[in-house]
């Protein structure tokens, strides 16, 4: 294939796995508005939806800049608002500009752009349901700028954007980003729900735990099946080039591991909890999807599986112990499966590798920086994060009343509802009344409906 | 005229709407309606949680009959709505004093 083929062929692969990763933003929508209260889908639906347009603009501001720039170990310095120098799509050597981190893939710069910006709205739509049903609207927005523009671009710049993870001298490895996206939208997700506290009622004084039902298991499933198909953009598209063995592999890895993960969170939540639990199988193959996303490109078919299986009995065992011994409210389970995941999926690099995996006999040293990569990211979110929150608790507030609470964010936050009253509004005309011909009158309107 | 109001079980509804038909009823209104009684509720659980249904559904008929049709309803609700466990509803009579047909301003058993 000639440069110029090659370059086309490489950007409508970038361009239509970001489309899939895009569209990931209708799967979270559909899952946390079916696992949260009908009183609140409004809310949930709302935040879903302009979470991707605050990133948007989030990301081309500082975010993308803060990440790919070029700058030091700890932040990229240079590229706001896409400026700067830049010949893409020419590659390494050849590469002159400012996001030399980029300059492995052969994409113009507008592709690169757009494929980030989908995985930053991804780690940014996880906060969502950890604090759905009880959040303040316009905090969620403060804080979905912050983490755009400001927490994950740090934390991908250090794995990503050249950073003083990348320099170790096994650098650490997440391919499409257990921890990148993942994991730093689960800490700020569990910073928030602590931070924020549980929905009223969820936890009795006596200790009893009072279980929430999401209004809608049809819509959940719905969502869950688009996040699965999304993956296929997300984890094969992170090669960000039509590399056909690479990008192959990676989709049935990434496929197994959600496999895995569905059956096992099915046969735990069966074993643990009598019954097999629609909610707990929608998380289990999410927690397989998020876990083999570091390692996608890196682990055999049979890690794969491996890995996704261990995703699925963690999922239901962290859903149960954050719930009901932690006590900390996560109405759909978005800790369980993005950062407890995020973590186990980041070490199963280390552990599965088929270069370098300690269980294949490559020694502790990739494992040993896997390590060193989740602690620090996991410091970093969670230390900022929580900065963040607490500056919003003093100044906007983050929690809606206690009574706005009880009665739904639909008619507190937005003024409108998701499921109206089936009565019509009021109706001015009485026209059988005033005619004095009920009969005739009646006729033509019964033929008509 | 009197007024039937039955609870009954909602899979049955069509059954009893059928049975009413054919000793000539020619209108009723239906009711979702939650409620309790001897059959108690039943637990649900939900990610690991159990909780107590108390209100199970059921569904309310009303209907109202010229006098002399009475026993003739209450025996066909009552046969087709039975399965003979707990939970399968009651019947309620309650006399009606008036009845107005809005489109044409009959009134009484005309208007049924």
């Amino acid at each position: 294939m000639d440069g110029d083929a090659r370059v086309i062929v490489d950007t409508l692969w970038v361009v239509i796995a970001a489309c899939l990763v895009f569209f990931m933003n209708a799967g979270f929508a559909m899952l946390e508005t079916g696992l949260c209260q009908a009183k609140n889908a409004v809310n949930v639906l709302a935040k879903n939806f302009v979470v991707f347009a605050v990133s948007s603009i989030a990301f081309w501001v500082v975010g993308f800049g803060l990440m790919y720039g070029d700058g030091n170990g700890f932040a990229g310095l240079t590229g706001w608002f896409l400026h700067g120098a830049d010949n893409s799509p020419a590659t390494g050597e050849a590469y002159t500009g400012i996001f030399s981190a980029l300059n492995w893939t052969g994409v113009p710069l507008d592709a690169k752009f757009f494929f980030q910006l989908v995985f930053a709205g991804t780690a940014a739509t996880i906060v969502s349901g950890a604090v759905a049903e009880r959040i303040k609207f316009i905090s969620f927005i403060v804080f979905s700028f912050v983490l755009v523009a400001v927490i994950y671009p740090v934390g991908g710049h250090w794995a990503w954007g050249g950073g003083w993870l990348a320099q170790l001298s096994t650098p650490f490895a997440d391919f499409a980003g257990s921890t990148v996206v993942h994991s730093i939208g689960g800490w700020a997700a569990l910073t928030g729900a602590l931070i924020l506290g549980p929905r009223l009622g969820k936890y009795g004084k006596d200790g009893s735990i009072r279980p929430v039902p999401g209004h809608n298991m049809s819509l959940a499933t719905l969502g869950t099946l688009i996040l699965w198909l999304g993956w296929f953009g997300f984890n094969p598209g992170s090669t960000m080039a039509a590399d056909a063995a690479m990008i192959t592999k990676v989709a049935l890895n990434t496929n197994m591991a959600a496999a895995a993960g569905c059956l096992l969170a099915t046969a735990t939540s069966w074993i643990v909890l009598k019954k097999p639990d629609l909610s707990m199988i929608l998380n289990g193959t999410l927690a397989g999807l998020v876990a083999i996303t570091a390692g996608c490109n890196a682990v055999g078919l049979a890690s794969a599986v491996i890995i996704g299986a261990v995703a699925g009995v963690l999922v239901v065992v962290a859903v149960i112990v954050i719930d009901q011994k932690a006590k900390i409210d996560d109405p759909v389970g978005a800790i369980s499966v993005h950062l407890v995941n995020g973590v186990w999926g980041t070490l199963a690099v280390g552990l599965f590798a088929s270069e370098g995996g300690l269980f294949l006999g490559g020694g502790v040293a990739r494992t040993v920086s896997q390590i060193i990569g989740i602690a620090a990211i996991g410091a970093l979110v969670g230390a900022v994060s929580s900065a963040v929150w607490l500056l919003l608790k003093l100044t906007l507030g983050i929690r809606v009343s206690e009574e706005e609470e009880f009665e739904g964010l639909d008619t507190g936050e937005h003024g409108m509802e998701a499921y109206p009253s089936p009565l019509p509004p009021p109706f001015e005309a009485a026209p059988a009344a005033t005619t004095g011909n009920a009969m005739l009158e009646a006729q033509p309107r019964a033929a008509n409906g | 005229m009197k007024k039937i109001e039955s609870i009954i079980r909602p899979h049955l509804l069509d059954a009893v709407k059928n049975a009413l038909q054919e000793i000539g009823v020619v209108g009723l209104t239906v009711t979702e309606v939650k409620g309790f009684g001897r059959q108690k509720g039943h637990t649900e659980t939900y990610r690991g949680s159990e909780y107590k249904i108390d209100f199970l559904p059921k569904v309310k008929i009303e209907v109202v009959i010229p006098e002399e049709m009475l026993d003739l309803a209450i025996d066909a609700i009552q046969k087709t709505a039975r399965t003979g466990k707990f939970g399968d509803g009651k019947i309620f009579v309650l006399p009606v004093e008036e009845v107005v047909r809005i489109r044409t301003g009959e009134r009484g058993e005309l208007a049924l």
